[in-house]
């Protein structure tokens, strides 16, 4: 095992070091997501053909799909983050863990919201109960349980335990979602992209899918930055390089 | 004449470009609550640095003063 990688890792923990880091790495994060999305919604919106049975509503597709997935990577991370948080101590692991909530939340809300607008023409409704709906839905109440935990405190690390319990908890749902199609018979159709076997959409409509996914990845990168920021600056108030921060934004 | 046609031509692509094949009313709502969204995501966090970073700085010019008030040379109990 090299040894490099645990100090290399021990610095990155350290507040004031991840500050730094995340303003250096935010700015690219952001820019990249720009770019790829702008390519990604040309490919989506004017490039790919439109669908033989949907027409032009399959559209859609190109924000609800990554945003879709999102909501679900962005749990694990929290899972995961959460995980470290509890067992270790890590502050850093609690900053990273509480706001992803938000970021998740907002790519929850996106999906159950394009979702109905593309049911509404396509299935006629704009809800209704069926599992992937009903599980996704749970999802943004987990994140808006987590979200809730974590203000409900006096003491934000006291709040950032008890909000990573639940998150931990939550992950079992996770699953839910991703295998709803498959284990109940849902109006929601199956997975349609399969990154690891033959996907059932041509090369026209897929590349730009895959673009705007990479998209919302970077721009989780970027917004998970500015938040893990602003949080530090919260929760290390008294030190004296957030003071140092203060000082130097004074004059803004 | 040509290129008059070639410029109607092409607003004609736009328009029906902004149709969306008559799914206009579903898929241009579903983008905008895509972007409206993440904007809302972006400028919470800058709105509460400002806030936190404020507060910081009244705290510290707080201390400040204190800290460079004399003290207090006698005190004489109200009778």
């Amino acid at each position: 095992m090299a040894k490099w990688i645990p100090l290399w890792l021990h610095k990155l923990g350290s507040p004031p070091t991840f500050y730094r880091f995340a303003g250096a790495v935010r700015p690219w994060a952001m820019g990249l997501a720009l770019l790829l999305g702008a390519v990604g919604l040309y490919g989506g919106l004017v490039l790919a053909p439109p669908d033989y049975q949907q027409g032009d509503a399959y559209r859609i597709i190109f924000i609800h799909v990554p945003s879709a997935w999102m909501s679900m990577f962005i749990y694990a991370v929290m899972g995961v983050s959460a995980f470290v948080a509890l067992v270790w101590r890590m502050k850093l692991a609690e900053v990273v863990a509480m706001e992803s909530a938000p970021v998740g939340a907002a790519f929850t809300l996106i999906t159950l919201v394009t979702g109905s607008l593309w049911g509404k023409p396509m299935w006629g409704t704009w809800w209704t109960w069926d599992a992937r709906l009903t599980s996704e839905l749970v999802l943004l109440f987990l994140y808006l349980g987590v979200i809730g935990l974590y203000h409900a405190f006096e003491d934000r690390r006291q709040g950032a335990r008890a909000a990573s319990f639940l998150a931990i908890i939550g992950v079992i749902n996770v699953p839910i979602v991703h295998y709803s199609v498959v284990w109940w018979n849902t109006l929601h159709q199956g997975s349609t992209v399969d990154i690891f076997g033959h996907s059932k959409m041509p090369w026209d409509m897929l590349w730009p899918l895959l673009v705007m996914t990479l998209a919302t990845k970077a721009y989780y990168a970027a917004s998970l930055c500015r938040r893990a920021r602003t949080d530090l600056l919260a929760l290390e108030g008294g030190k004296d390089w957030v003071r140092h921060v203060a000082e130097a934004e004074a004059g803004r | 004449m040509n290129a008059l046609q070639h410029f109607f031509a092409m607003g004609d692509h736009v328009v029906a470009f902004f149709r969306m094949g008559g799914y206009a009313g579903y898929v241009w709502p579903a983008y905008a609550v895509f972007f409206a969204v993440l904007i809302a995501d972006n400028v919470a966090p800058r709105l509460r640095r400002r806030r936190i970073l404020r507060e910081l700085r009244g705290r510290l010019a707080r201390q400040d003063a204190r800290a460079r008030r004399p003290p207090p040379t006698s005190v004489t109990p109200s009778p």
